[in-house]
């Protein structure tokens, strides 16, 4: 297998954890709400899934439990940001230590151990293209990530709950006014960001790299926060933007076995420093963060 | 549903700003001993591990006391930026940055001698951590890039360059494979400030820095800007005070704060460049500067009661068999609590049923 053919084969799965996290976090920010603790909150999800995996509860149950834990920290970070109208940056940023605190101590007892992760399900036909073939041999979450990805674009571009959220974050006040519950809207968009968050951390901990580490999110709570903004909050483009990273993660591992002689911290750090690079080259255009940004991020809503 | 409403109050209330840390400290404190109890630990050993056991010697208060300087001074850093509304949350980075500047004078020259050497890697170090927060500035300004995730990543990049000089060039090599540099000499070293304690000069200098923030925040113009700027930015732009310029004073403070922090930690207690040079302490400091209202003198007391949980947090680990995560948890639920105490400045509790009987009364 060559390096392309390494990249495209695994860059879907290596793009979960990074999607469904940039997806929950999307709903979220569209709501008006700037929810920095994904970190944290895929953490949580993380150790959660693993925990019920290594004692036989299965991979569904696991990412149920991951994504009503994740879920149940976030409507803490609702109940001070929404409820008593806190900082939004600073809760976010204490929902996220928190989180990371409390998966290493549930996961304490569980360091470095392994599960097994899930057999691919194969496209007949399509799986046996040369080059391609590898893009349609992937794990049931993978696919259902895909699917997910399509419901949320769907519904902010065709439903009323859709419009319904993007009114919320846009202008509460008029949203307020036409009878819509703004803090009820917005704390089920956290609630949401909560539990997609509690997903990608069992993806990653149960079936792309399926065994527990103290940290090992490492950061990708925060650059599926990123990608949020380098999608300009538009669902396709996060997509391609989770892709992007799920190829640039696995680049490193695809540079150490062609045997380029880098050193191996600079291609850990690829993936942060591709996230500072593509933030200024997104952000520089600020008509179009203007344009597609929401109005509202992060200020508390007042009657 | 009978749920209380938040009401503004008529002016921010002085009595909840002073009550806040304290209750929130009380509240924290509580849920995590429920927490621990929950996990099968005495309470009562934990209490007195975490709690009372850092104040109960000079010994360990000395060591509350030494880790009280990086946190103080980060703290105080982030604190200015913070009231600008300029969220730099990279110390972390910042602080490593400071660290590698500085080692960089005694791995390069380890015969040099003189008491030139302290200070200098001091200097040195805050200058890199200053040079590693211009990136974010220069991001934030020029690029229009949200500061947050620009610092934070750089952070993670920090921790990656520390360990490819760790397990590269910077490696002793007498060191046994361990990642960590040659032990600096003895000029590198900060001189104590009390006999038979770890605690050293930089105290003193985190101290000053502090008494040096207050006049800055409180008496001088430039401070004002700043705080005008984060408080109310279009009288800000009204008035000329220049956004971008507010952008790169706050992290230039802050990077320079961190990264001094990180050059007293390498040229004290540690005594050479490690992999674990830094426990958290760019994020700690966060809470510390909340927890001291962005109060210069506020922070003083903040970053002690920190530096307590973090020596509390060793000891419970050692006596009451706590995970050494268990002060993760703390500090982030204590962050917490202190910003549901602190909306009772703002705002007080209404209760619905209390309205309604006067309204119905005739």
């Amino acid at each position: 297998m060559n390096a392309i053919e390494f990249i495209l084969a695994g860059m879907l799965a290596a793009a979960t954890p990074f999607l469904l996290a940039a997806l929950g976090e999307l709903v979220v920010e569209r709501a008006g709400v700037l929810n920095l603790g994904v970190e944290g909150l895929m953490a949580v999800g993380a150790v959660i899934a693993f925990i019920i995996v290594y004692h036989g509860g299965g991979h569904f149950l696991g990412f149920i439990a991951a994504g009503f834990a994740s879920a149940a920290l976030s409507l803490i970070f609702a109940l001070i940001a929404l409820g008593f109208r806190a900082n939004q940056v600073a809760t976010g940023l204490a929902i996220g230590i928190l989180g990371q605190g409390l998966s290493a101590l549930f996961g304490k007892t569980y360091e470095s151990l392994t599960v097994k992760g899930l057999p691919k399900i194969a496209i007949p036909g399509l799986s046996d293209l040369p080059v391609v073939g590898g893009l349609f041999a992937q794990d049931i979450v993978v696919w259902l990530s895909l699917l997910a990805t399509l419901a949320i674009w769907a519904t902010f571009a065709f439903t009323k709950t859709g419009l319904v959220i993007r009114a919320v974050g846009e202008n509460p006040k008029a949203a307020h006014a036409i009878g819509y519950p703004v803090i009820g809207v917005r704390v089920a968009a956290v609630a949401f960001g909560g539990m997609m968050a509690g997903f990608a951390g069992a993806y990653a901990s149960v079936i792309y790299t399926p065994l527990w580490a103290d940290g090992m999110i490492a950061g990708r709570g925060w650059i599926a926060i990123a990608l949020v903004v380098f999608g300009t909050w538009l669902t396709g483009r996060i997509f391609l933007g989770a892709c992007l990273f799920g190829a640039v993660s696995l680049m490193s591992l695809a540079a150490q076995a062609t045997g380029l002689d880098l050193p191996s911290q600079l291609l850990s750090s690829l993936p942060y420093l591709v996230t500072i690079l593509v933030l200024g080259i997104i952000s520089a255009d600020r008509r179009l963060l203007k344009l597609n940004g929401v109005a509202s991020l992060g200020e508390p809503f007042e009657r | 549903m009978i749920l209380p409403t938040l009401v503004r109050r008529q002016r921010a209330s002085l009595k909840a700003t002073l009550l806040a840390p304290p209750l929130a400290l009380a509240a924290a404190i509580i849920l995590n001993l429920i927490l621990y109890s929950i996990m099968g630990r005495d309470p009562v050993a934990v209490v007195y591990a975490m709690i009372l056991e850092p104040f109960l010697s000079w010994s360990s208060f000395s060591e509350v006391l030494l880790k009280t300087g990086p946190l103080l001074l980060i703290a105080q850093g982030l604190a200015i930026g913070f009231r600008a509304k300029v969220f730099n949350i990279g110390a972390e980075g910042q602080f490593i940055l400071g660290a590698i500047f500085a080692s960089a004078i005694p791995i390069w020259f380890p015969e040099a001698t003189g008491g030139w050497i302290w200070p200098a890697m001091l200097l040195l170090g805050a200058i890199g951590g200053a040079l590693w927060a211009s990136i974010t500035a220069f991001w934030r300004v020029k690029l229009n890039a949200n500061e947050i995730l620009v610092s934070l990543m750089l952070s993670l990049v920090a921790a990656q360059l520390l360990y490819y000089l760790l397990l590269g060039p910077w490696k002793d090599p007498n060191g046994f494979n361990f990642p960590q540099s040659v032990m600096f000499q003895y000029d590198a070293m900060v001189p104590l400030l009390i006999d038979g304690t770890r605690v050293n000069v930089s105290l003193l200098i985190a101290l000053a820095l502090s008494l040096a923030a207050w006049v800055f925040m409180q008496k001088s113009f430039m401070g004002y800007k700043l705080q005008v700027g984060g408080l109310a930015p279009r009288a800000a732009g009204y008035a000329g005070f220049n956004e971008g310029w507010a952008i790169w004073l706050s992290l230039l403070i802050g990077g320079f704060a961190a990264g001094l922090a990180g050059a007293a930690e390498v040229a004290g207690p540690l005594g050479q460049l490690q992999r674990s040079i830094s426990t958290g302490y760019g994020y700690a400091a966060i809470i510390v500067a909340y927890l001291g209202a962005l109060h210069p003198l506020g922070i003083i007391v903040s970053s002690l009661v920190m530096a307590a949980i973090y020596i509390g947090g060793d000891n419970a680990m050692v006596s009451a068999d706590l995970p050494i995560a268990a002060v993760r948890v703390f500090q982030g639920s204590l962050l917490l609590a202190y910003l549901v105490a602190v909306a009772f400045v703002r705002y007080r509790l209404e209760w619905p049923h209390a309205k309604a009987a006067e309204g119905s009364a005739p």
